[in-house]
C-alpha cells in the first residue's frame, strides 16, 4: 500500500508585521524582530522574537532570554499599578491607587528633602540602562547618593581597565574575533556578555583556534575550551604575574610597543619626599622619557621620539628608572616563578609553563601584518599594522575578590606586555573607548539644597584630593564610596546602602529610592540581615529607613519592603535609549547605538520608569528638567531622548541627528528621530574607517573620527599605564605626605593594597578557621542578567539549584545525589540540595544564582521548587568580615574599589539529611503576600490562529 | 502500520557540533517559539508557575559529564530533537498514517489531524524525540521548520529551522545529508561526524561532530619548551638583553 502524503502548506504567513527593537532579557541589548499578528479583537499580539540580522551587536541570533521574551510580556508577575504599603512592611500588603496618587506622595517626601537637605534621598539603580538619565535625575535632584550596581557586579574590571588602558572588556572592548589564534578566559561564567562570546567562540573553533579557560567550573564556554584551567578561586592574579615572570624571562614581550605606547619608559622619581614614585614631569607636565637617539630627557609625546626602556637619569646622585626597571625588578624575582605559586593557585609548575609558552608561541611565531597605514600621535607614520593574535576575556570570576582589582590589572599588563592590546588579533576597544581616566569626571558631591549637585556623582579620583570627604572627614555619600576605606569606588557600593542608611552611618536618611534592585533578596549580601533592617524600627516605633520607593515591573521580593511602588513597563511596552553616553553597543569597528520603543502598548496602569522620573522631576521643578518659567522641558522619556542635549549637538543618541536627519555624533535635535530610528531596525551604526581601525589610542585617524563623532572635544592619545600613578598617590598620603591623610587603622592597608604596579596578595581570612571549602555562584547563560527567572519556559530549563559538589568532597562526606548538606560559614549556615559534579575544581562547590524564590514572589505558587528546593549563598556572605578584634569592622570589599567580594566565600560543607528526610532547603523564610496572585495552571500559546 | 517511502529525493537533517555547543539553550526556546505559534497545535505548558512544571518541547539539550582515562573530567553538551531517520521506527509504527516520513525531503512529520494520542510513537523512538502535547493529546516532535524552509514569506536566508538560524555559536548546521558535495555533508566528512546510537538501525539523518581532544597543550611542552628560554639567568643579564634587544628594533642601531 503506498502511503499518501498530507497536502502541506510550506509558506504560511509568518506574521502581519515585524517590529524591530532592542532586547532586555539581559545585559547583552541584541536587536531583535518581534513578529506580530493580530488576534480576535483586531489587536496586534506578540506573536514570536528572533534575533534581528542587520544588528551590530547580535547579527540575527538570539539565546534563549531572547526567544522567551513573549513568557515576560505576559508573565503573571507583571505589576499592575501603582501601590501604597497598607500593612507592616514585608507583608506584601498594598492598596492600588493612581498615578496622580503615587506621585503626589512621592513628591510629599522628595520636596521637603531637596528644600532642606537633599543627602537625605539614596537613589540607587539595579538592573540600570539609562544611568546617563538616571544620573542627570540624580544629579539636578542635587543628592550626592546616586550609583547603579555596578559596586556588586563588576567595578573591579572595570575600575582596572580604566586605569590602566583606558578602558576594559564587553561593553569597552573585545577580542579581535576575525584574526585571534589563542583566546583565553579569566573566569568568565556563563556571562557578560552573552551572543558576542558565543558567536566568538564559534567562529575562532571554526578556524581552529585555541581557546583556554580558567575558571574553578568547568561549565559554559570552559566546557567547549579547549583546554580547562580549574584554578583555585582568588589566585588568579598570582596565575598572571607567574606568566608574567615567565614570559619577561624569556624575553617574550613587546619591547617596541612597550616604549612607544605604554608608560614603561616613563622615569620614576626616586627621590626621597612627597614626589617619590611619581612621574619626572616636564614644565606642562607630561611625563618625561630618555630619548633613545639623544639620550636627552624628552616629552613622552615629542615627534621623532624613541623612549627608551633601559636608560635611567641620574640627578644629584639619585638615579631616576624608568617603570620598565622597576617592572623587571618586581615581576623576575623568584616569588612569581611558576613553582613558587603553583601549590596556591592549584595548577602545576609545568602547566603554567605550558601555556606562557603557547601564549608566547602564537604571539610572536604566529605574528601577522596588515597592509594598512596609520599615523601615530607623534606624527610617525606606519606602512602596516602588526597582528599579534593572543587575545583575553574576562569578567566576574576574577573581579568579584577582594584582590580583584589588583588581579584585573595584572591582566591588562600582561595583554600589555604581549603587545596585544589594540592591534590585529589581539584585544579591541569599541568607541567610546579607548578613554583614559582622565578623560572621565571626577566624582562630585557638592551639595546645595534646591539645588544641582555641582557635577557627576561617578567617576575616577586621581589622589586624595578627589576623594569624596565632608571638612571633618566622613564620607559625603551614604554608601561611602570615594573614601579611604575605598578610594576608587567609581561605579559606588550599592551593596553598602541599605545597611549604612540602617545604621545611620555616615548619616541618617529619610527616603532609599530603588529601581530593580533586588536588594531583600539575591541582589544583596546579608540577605535575613537586610530584610531586618528594611524593616527595623527605632525607639518611636518607626522605620529606621523612614522611607523606601520602590520601582520594578514584576512583583520581586523587594516590593515587599517598599512603602511606594512606581510600576514600570516590561522592555517591549517601552522607550528606551541604548547611548553612547552609557553603555553603548558598539563594536569594534563602529559606533552605534540603538532604541526601544513600544512595539505594544501596556495593558496595565503602568508606566516606564523614566517617564516616570521626568513626570517627578516636572513636580519638583528640577533644573534640568523645567524651563524658567517653571515649564516642563520634557513630557516623557521619548521626549526627553529626542530633545535633551548633554553638550550644544550631542544627545542621547548619536544617529539622525540634525534638522534633515542626515548627521551622525554632532547635530541639532532632529523631532523625528525615533522614526528614523525604527525605520532602520532601531538602532544606528557609523563605521569607523579603516585606518583607524586599531592602534586607536594612538591614532590620529581614529582621535580625529572621535571628535567628529562627538565621542571627545579633542584627540586625546595617551599611554597605557602599567604604572598607575594615582595609586601611588594613594600610597604616598599613607606614607604620610600631603594634607588629605588616611585614619591611622588604614594606612598600612592602603600602602599594601593600593601598589602601582600590580601585586597579588591574599584576601583576608579572619575568622575562616574551619571553612577551607570555596563557595561561588553563577548564573546560567539561559538566565543570565535576566530578570526573568520565573519565565515559563526558561523555569524549565532552570528551576532547580542543587549545590554542584567536586568528586572528592562527596566521597569524603558521605554525600548522595540529592542530600540535603548543611553548609556553614563564619556568617551563618544553609542546608541545601547536593549534587555531584566531576569538571569541577576539587575544593569548590558552586550553585546557580538567583534561582531561589521566596514564598510569594514572581507570581508562583509556594509549592515551585524554586521556592522550596531553591536556595541563595547570600546567607552565608556578610557585607563587612568577622570581627578581628581591633573594635572594627571591616568591609567584605575591595580595598581599592569597594567591590563586592562575593567570592571570597569560604565554607564547611557536612550531611545533613537524607533526600526523603527534609522537605525543604534551610532557611525558609515566611511567605509574602503576592500583590498580582499567581498565574495562570496551562498555558497553550498561540496568537495566530 | 505505515510505509516508509523507499528512497527520498534529499536527506535534509542536522548538523550539531559538540566541540562548539556551549549549552545555553537558545535553540531549544527558539524552537519552542516559533512551534509555539506555527505548525499545529501550540506546544503547551503544564503547571506553567507551579511545583512541576512540565511543557512540551521539541528540542532539549542535555549535558553529560565525562571522565576521561587521564585528565580531567568534561562537560559534554549534547542538544536531541528528532533525527530524521531513513528506518524511522516511529512511523512504522503508527497505526493511523499520522506519522510519516516526505518522500520529497524525508522530514519526518506527525499529520496531526490523523493522531489519535496513542503513544506508539514515542515508545518506539529509541531517541525520546517525541513528546506528546498534554493539551492538545497529539505527538509533536522536531518538523525541521518544514514551514520555514521552503516558505516564500521569508528572507531567503531564513529559509532555515529556527534553532540553526538562532544558534549564538554556530554549532547548529542544515542542509541536505543526501548529497556528497553539500555543505553539511563535507562538514560530516571532516570532521568525523556520527550517527547517534547506530545500533539501533535507525539510519538517523543528523549528524553529530565530535567534540575535539582537550588539554592537550600539556603534551605539548616539548615542542614549547624553547620559546621560554630565558634571555638571562640573572637580573642584571636580563638588563644586558634589554639593551641589546633595544639596538635591534627598527631603527635601533646607533
Amino acid at each position: 500500500m503506498t502511503f499518501q502524503q498530507p497536502e502541506l502548506d510550506t509558506s504560511p504567513k509568518v506574521s502581519d508585521e515585524i517590529r524591530k527593537t532592542t532586547c532586555y532579557m539581559c545585559a547583552c541589548r541584541c536587536g531583535i524582530n518581534v513578529h506580530m499578528k493580530t488576534d480576535e479583537n483586531g489587536e496586534k499580539q506578540v506573536a514570536y522574537i528572533e534575533g534581528n540580522r542587520d544588528h551590530p551587536v547580535n547579527k540575527g541570533v538570539l539565546c534563549a532570554k531572547g526567544s522567551a521574551g513573549i513568557m515576560q510580556v505576559n508573565a503573571p508577575s507583571r505589576l499592575r499599578a501603582p501601590l501604597k504599603r497598607v500593612g507592616p512592611r514585608g507583608s506584601g500588603e498594598f492598596e492600588e491607587i493612581s498615578w496622580d496618587e503615587a506621585l503626589d506622595i512621592a513628591v510629599g517626601w522628595l520636596k521637603p528633602i531637596r528644600e532642606t537637605n537633599p543627602e537625605k534621598l539614596a537613589f540607587f539603580t539595579g538592573r540600570d540602562q539609562s544611568q546617563s538619565f538616571t544620573g542627570f535625575w540624580a544629579q539636578n535632584f542635587g543628592t550626592p547618593n546616586f550609583a547603579a550596581h555596578g559596586g556588586f557586579c563588576s567595578v573591579n574590571m572595570a575600575a582596572g581597565g580604566i586605569y590602566t588602558m583606558g578602558g576594559a572588556f564587553w561593553e569597552f572592548g573585545q577580542p579581535d574575533w576575525d584574526h585571534t589564534k589563542l583566546f583565553m578566559l579569566f573566569g568568565v561564567a556563563e556571562d557578560h556578555d552573552s551572543n558576542p562570546i558565543k558567536m566568538g567562540i564559534g567562529k575562532i573553533k571554526a578556524r581552529g583556534a585555541r581557546v583556554i579557560g580558567v575558571n574553578p567550573i568547568r561549565s559554559g564556554y570552559n566546557a567547549v575550551a579547549d583546554d580547562w584551567v580549574g584554578i583555585t578561586p582568588g589566585t588568579d592574579g598570582l596565575f598572571i604575574l607567574a606568566l608574567v615572570h615567565v614570559l619577561m624571562k624569556a624575553g617574550k614581550i613587546d619591547l617596541d610597543y612597550l616604549s612607544r605606547y605604554t608608560n614603561a619608559p616613563v622615569l620614576v622619581d626616586a627621590s626621597d619626599g612627597p614626589n617619590k614614585g611619581l612621574f619626572l614631569r616636564d614644565a606642562d607636565g607630561k611625563p618625561l622619557v630618555k630619548d633613545r637617539n639623544t639620550g636627552e630627557l624628552t616629552a613622552f609625546d615629542k615627534p621623532g621620539v624613541r623612549p627608551d626602556l633601559s636608560a635611567t637619569h641620574e640627578v644629584d646622585g639619585v638615579t631616576h628608572r624608568p617603570v620598565f626597571h622597576m617592572m623587571a625588578d618586581r615581576y623576575l624575582a623568584d616569588e612569581y616563578a611558576p613553582e613558587a605559586v603553583a601549590d596556591r593557585c592549584g595548577i602545576s609548575a609545568k602547566r603554567i609553563r605550558t601555556i606562557a609558552a603557547e601564549i608566547a608561541r602564537v604571539a610572536f611565531d604566529e605574528a601577522f601584518e596588515l597592509d594598512q597605514e596609520w599615523t601615530d600621535f607623534r606624527g610617525e607614520k606606519h606602512a602596516k599594522m602588526i597582528g599579534r593574535p593572543v587575545s583575553f576575556h574576562s569578567m566576574r570570576g576574577v573581579s568579584a575578590h577582594a584582590n580583584g582589582f589588583q588581579t584585573c590589572r595584572a591582566l591588562h599588563v600582561l595583554q600589555i606586555l604581549l603587545g596585544t592590546v589594540e592591534v590585529p588579533g589581539g584585544f579591541r576597544f569599541k568607541p567610546p573607548y579607548p578613554k583614559p581616566p582622565e578623560a572621565h569626571p571626577k566624582p562630585h558631591g557638592k551639595v546645595t539644597c534646591n539645588g544641582p549637585l555641582d557635577g557627576p556623582h561617578l567617576g575616577f579620583v586621581h589622589g586624595p584630593e578627589d576623594l569624596m570627604l565632608k571638612d571633618d572627614g566622613s564620607p559625603i555619600r551614604i554608601d561611602k564610596a570615594f573614601t579611604w576605606e575605598n578610594p576608587m569606588s567609581s561605579h559606588g557600593l550599592m551593596h553598602m546602602v541599605i545597611s549604612n542608611a540602617h545604621a545611620g552611618n555616615p548619616y541618617k536618611i529619610d527616603t532609599l529610592f530603588m529601581y530593580m534592585a533586588n536588594m531583600s533578596w539575591n541582589s544583596s549580601m546579608n540577605t535575613r540581615g537586610v530584610i531586618d533592617m528594611l524593616t527595623d524600627k527605632d525607639e518611636s516605633g518607626e522605620y529606621k529607613i523612614p522611607k523606601i520607593i520602590y520601582s520594578d515591573a514584576y512583583s520581586s521580593e523587594m516590593v515587599a519592603y517598599a512603602d511606594l511602588i512606581l510600576p514600570d513597563t516590561t522592555y517591549l511596552e517601552r522607550h528606551d535609549c541604548i547611548s553612547l553616553l552609557d553603555r553603548p553597543i558598539c563594536e569594534a569597528d563602529a559606533a552605534a547605538d540603538a532604541i526601544r520603543w513600544p512595539v505594544i502598548e501596556p495593558d496595565r496602569d503602568v508606566r516606564g520608569f523614566q517617564s516616570t522620573l521626568v513626570h517627578l522631576a516636572n513636580r519638583l521643578g528640577m533644573p534640568g528638567f523645567v524651563n524658567e518659567d517653571g515649564s516642563a522641558k520634557y513630557q516623557d522619556y521619548a521626549d526627553y531622548i529626542v530633545n535633551h542635549e548633554r553638550k550644544p549637538g550631542v544627545g542621547p543618541l548619536a544617529g539622525f541627528r540634525g534638522t534633515d536627519g542626515s548627521k551622525a555624533g554632532r547635530g541639532e535635535v532632529n523631532p523625528d528621530q525615533l522614526d528614523r530610528y525604527i525605520e532602520n531596525g532601531g538602532f544606528f551604526v557609523s563605521h569607523i574607517p579603516d585606518e583607524a581601525s586599531y592602534y586607536k589610542p594612538w591614532n590620529m585617524a581614529y582621535q580625529n573620527w572621535a571628535v567628529e563623532m562627538g565621542l571627545c572635544d579633542a584627540p586625546t592619545p595617551y599611554l597605557f599605564q602599567l604604572y598607575s600613578e594615582p595609586l601611588r598617590k594613594f600610597q604616598l598620603a599613607a606614607e604620610g605626605h600631603g594634607e588629605r591623610q588616611p585614619p591611622e587603622h588604614l594606612r598600612a592597608r592602603i600602602k599594601e593594597t593600593l601598589d602601582p604596579m600590580p601585586i597579588w596578595y591574599d584576601t583576608d581570612q579572619t575568622g575562616n578557621e574551619g571553612f577551607t571549602v570555596n563557595a561561588l555562584t553563577q548564573r546560567p547563560m539561559a538566565m543570565y542578567h535576566s530578570w526573568g527567572t520565573q519565565n515559563a519556559w526558561l523555569r524549565q530549563l532552570h528551576g532547580r539549584n542543587p549545590l554542584y559538589v567536586p568528586t572528592k568532597l562527596m566521597r569524603e562526606k558521605g554525600l548522595s545525589d540529592g542530600d540535603w548538606a548543611k553548609v556553614s560559614s563564619p556568617h551563618g549556615s544553609i542546608t541545601v540540595p547536593v549534587m555531584e559534579m566531576a569538571a569541577l575544581n576539587e575544593n569548590t562547590v558552586w550553585t546557580w544564582n538567583a534561582i531561589g524564590k521566596r514564598k510569594g514572589a514572581w507570581a508562583l505558587e509556594h509549592d515551585a521548587p524554586e521556592a522550596t528546593k531553591g536556595f541563595l549563598l547570600n546567607h552565608l556572605i556578610h557585607e563587612l568580615l568577622p570581627p578581628k578584634g581591633d573594635g572594627l569592622r571591616w568591609a567584605n570589599s575591595d580595598p581599592v574599589t569597594g567591590q563586592a567580594a562575593w567570592f571570597d566565600l569560604k565554607v564547611k560543607i557536612e550531611k545533613a539529611a537524607a533526600p526523603a528526610d527534609l522537605a525543604e532547603s534551610q532557611p525558609e523564610l515566611p511567605p509574602i503576600k503576592s500583590p498580582v496572585g499567581t498565574g495562570p495552571k496551562d498555558l497553550t500559546w498561540k496568537v495566530g490562529k | 502500520m505505515t510505509e516508509l517511502p523507499q528512497l527520498t529525493d534529499r536527506k535534509l537533517g542536522l548538523v550539531i557540533d559538540l566541540d562548539t555547543c556551549v549549552g545555553c539553550h537558545a535553540c531549544v526556546i527558539s524552537c519552542k517559539g516559533w512551534n509555539t505559534e506555527n505548525y499545529g497545535a501550540p506546544l503547551s505548558d503544564q503547571d506553567a508557575y507551579g511545583a512541576n512544571p512540565s511543557g512540551t518541547f521539541l528540542n532539549r539539550v542535555h549535558s553529560f559529564e565525562v571522565q576521561p582515562d587521564a585528565g580531567a573530567a568534561q562537560l559534554i553538551h549534547f542538544p536531541k530533537s528528532c533525527l530524521h531517520c531513513e528506518d524511522a521506527p516511529c512511523v512504522t509504527v503508527c497505526p493511523t498514517g499520522a506519522s510519516y516520513k516526505r518522500a520529497e525531503d524525508g522530514i519526518v512529520l506527525v499529520n496531526e489531524d490523523a493522531c489519535i494520542g496513542c503513544g506508539l510513537c514515542a515508545w518506539a523512538c529509541p531517541y525520546g524525540a517525541r513528546e506528546l502535547d498534554q493539551a492538545a493529546g497529539v505527538m509533536k516532535k522536531c518538523t525541521l521548520c518544514v514551514d520555514r524552509i521552503y516558505n516564500e514569506n521569508l528572507p531567503e536566508e531564513d529559509r532555515v529551522p529556527s534553532c540553526v538560524r538562532t544558534c549564538p555559536a554556530g554549532a547548529r548546521h542544515f542542509g541536505d545529508l543526501g548529497d556528497d558535495t553539500s555543505e553539511v555533508s563535507k562538514l560530516v566528512a571532516e570532521r568525523g561526524g556520527m550517527d547517534l546510537m547506530p545500533e539501533m538501525g535507525t539510519k538517523p539523518v543528523n549528524k553529530y561532530l565530535p567534540p575535539r581532544p582537550k588539554d592537550e597543550l600539556a603534551s605539548d611542552i616539548d615542542v614549547l619548551a624553547p620559546f621560554l628560554k630565558p634571555v638571562a639567568e640573572e637580573p642584571k643579564g636580563f638588563m644586558g638583553w634589554l639593551d641589546k634587544a633595544l639596538d635591534k628594533l627598527p631603527g635601533g642601531a646607533k
